[in-house]
């Protein structure tokens, strides 16, 4: 029985920000349910009551003062930057 | 004679008696890279200009510099920011990321500590692999025999100071990534304890395991570059305010007394005779030594894999979100509206390999999957940490192969993403546990390819690894082995 469908790849992929080709879909639907299948192996395991692990060390809400300082310039920010404008990041229209 | 054969403290005490210049161990590295990394192909960028310059600058203070990697030649994984010098993690994403604007943690240490960064290598595309074969660029070769891979992530970390190009390494390692092209390539790599090195400025791929740590070509190198790097940072709210260790004083040669622990899963099926062989003689080795061993059971073991990718594939879905064409890294062309250009930006600058573990791990994070797969995971996961703990209790270290198999041929199990996954059976544990884990060379097999022994400790224990792979490397000659690459002895 296959675990992910076709439908379900292109969903996921969709919510990832990724468009993949009808081919790519088919190949990723494949490997993808194998990986899960092979996932499912976790279920052989009890885990009632056991707490998850987040984090390995005993670290809680590490703080620190929020204080304003220095970091970079905002013209040296903007020469990586693919496009901009007015000292700020230009995108295409956000509204379609 | 290559320079680098002398260890990391040999190369300052030449340079500050003025035996040698900088610029000679600089001229070595670049020289060694013209040589053979057409073959080995274990750069991406270089920095030759600077290196060199910084090296002429360093010879006027020769002799009267304390700083503790004063004018020794680096090479520093693709993943680790370097400010004004390409770093693209391997990914057409990044291709054209040429300027960053600040260092990661450990390049400020390694400034700091005067090194000389000869250029960034290559790995699989944001450590997602583990054979190299997953670069955008080229795939980097075993040093030992080109037509093998060195393992990976960080196959050009180690594969660069196995060929002689570099003395010593950074790497990166999240389920493996620093011990697997080590054992590979026959060189020392350290995954460190969870929170021991900053994270800050590691292009993140799983936050929860990443660790960055030193691939050198001795135990006493590697301590020694790792007391440069440890060490809490208030910019990484992950890492241990926890006092850092003379590693390299733990190197005494003595382990007797040492309690061993060695799990039967690591020595099952899957495992190579060789490799079995390899470990059990140097087990022998150990007992010679006045060390003891058990065999012990880590239950969990068999379920790490799938534990591991369903948890690294969530948290590199969500820190993946970042490249998104709007800041930094490359844009689609002639995209019409937000949604259609973060789509395209990403599709055409993320690799196979990468787009599969976001969509696993976006799944594993869905509505309706989320307890059955990431929670479940993260269940699992307290029960393997469980298991080295309790071994732990009452053992100083772990010892097992590094690798199931030695180096396997370029091409041989790309095609299989479940193939590739279970090379990594052995280590991907470790980074579950958060524990510290090293690679020593310990044999080779028939095919003269390297063999590595893994020696787990405990929880900021680093000093007990350091010294049971020291005694072993010392009482052995493996480390000493060269590859006969390019015709040249080095």
């Amino acid at each position: 029985m296959s675990r992910i469908s076709k439908e379900d790849v292109k969903h996921v992929a969709h919510l990832a920000r990724l468009s993949i080709k009808e081919e790519e879909a088919d190949l990723f639907t494949k490997q993808l349910d194998d990986i899960i299948t092979y996932a499912e192996q976790l279920n052989e395991l009890d885990t009632e009551g056991v707490e998850p692990t987040t984090h390995v060390l005993d670290l809680h809400n590490v703080m620190r003062k929020d204080e304003p300082k220095r970091w970079v310039e905002k013209e040296d920010v903007l020469k990586n930057a693919p496009d901009h404008k007015d000292g700020q990041f230009k995108v295409p229209s956000i509204l379609e | 004679m290559s320079l680098f054969e002398h260890s990391l403290r040999e190369l300052k005490d030449k340079l500050h008696s003025k035996e040698i210049t900088v610029t000679d161990l600089v001229n070595e590295s670049y020289n060694r890279i013209e040589e053979v990394d057409g073959q080995v192909q274990a750069f991406l960028t270089l920095n030759k200009e600077a290196a060199l310059k910084q090296a002429a600058e360093l010879d006027g203070q020769r002799g009267n510099d304390a700083a503790e990697l004063f004018g020794l030649p680096i090479g520093v994984k693709d993943n680790i920011v370097t400010k004004g010098l390409r770093t693209t993690a391997a990914s057409q994403i990044l291709d054209n990321f040429e300027d960053p604007l600040y260092d990661a943690t450990v390049v400020n240490k390694l400034n700091e500590a005067k090194s000389v960064t000869i250029g960034k290598l290559n790995m699989d595309e944001f450590a997602m692999g583990s054979s190299n074969e997953n670069s955008s660029y080229y795939a980097t070769r075993n040093p030992w025999n080109t037509d093998y891979v060195p393992g990976g992530s960080s196959g050009g970390s180690a594969a660069s100071v196995a060929a002689g190009e570099v003395p010593f390494s950074l790497g990166s390692d999240t389920g493996g990534s620093i011990r697997q092209p080590a054992a590979f390539c026959g060189v020392v790599g350290l995954k460190p304890t969870y929170g021991r090195v900053s994270r800050f400025g590691l292009i993140a791929f799983a936050s929860s395991l990443d660790q960055i740590g030193p691939i050198t070509r001795s135990v006493e190198d590697n301590a020694y570059l790792l007391e440069t790097i440890a060490g809490y940072d208030n910019m990484d709210s992950t890492s241990a305010n926890v006092e850092v260790p003379k590693y390299t004083e733990a190197l005494t040669g003595d382990v007797k007394g040492l309690k061993i622990a060695v799990p039967k899963e690591y020595l099952g099926e899957g495992v190579t005779p060789e490799v079995k062989e390899a470990v059990q003689a140097a087990l022998k080795k150990y007992e010679e030594l006045g060390a003891t061993w058990d065999e012990v059971s880590l239950p969990h073991s068999k379920y790490a894999v799938s534990t591991y990718y369903l948890l690294s594939s969530s948290e590199a879905s969500a820190n993946l979100a970042r490249f998104d064409g709007v800041r930094y890294g490359k844009r689609t062309e002639n995209a019409e509206t937000m949604l259609d250009m973060f789509k395209r930006s990403r599709s055409e600058g993320f690799g196979d390999e990468v787009k599969r573990r976001i969509m696993l791990g976006t799944f594993a994070l869905s509505s309706g999957y989320y307890d059955a797969y990431y929670k479940k995971a993260q269940q699992v996961r307290t029960l393997i940490k469980n298991d080295f703990e309790k071994v732990l209790q009452d053992y100083d270290v772990i010892v097992g192969p590094t690798t199931p198999t030695p180096a396997f041929k370029v091409g041989e199990k790309i095609d299989d993403p479940l193939t590739m996954y279970a090379n990594d059976i052995l280590t991907i544990p470790v980074n579950l546990a958060g524990v510290p884990g090293i690679s020593v060379p310990c044999g080779f097999s028939s095919e003269g390819l390297p063999i590595g022994l893994q020696i787990i400790g405990r929880h900021f224990d680093e000093n007990s690894v350091y010294r049971a792979a020291h005694a072993f490397e010392q009482a052995t000659d493996f480390h000493k082995q060269r590859p006969s690459l390019g015709g040249a002895s080095s």
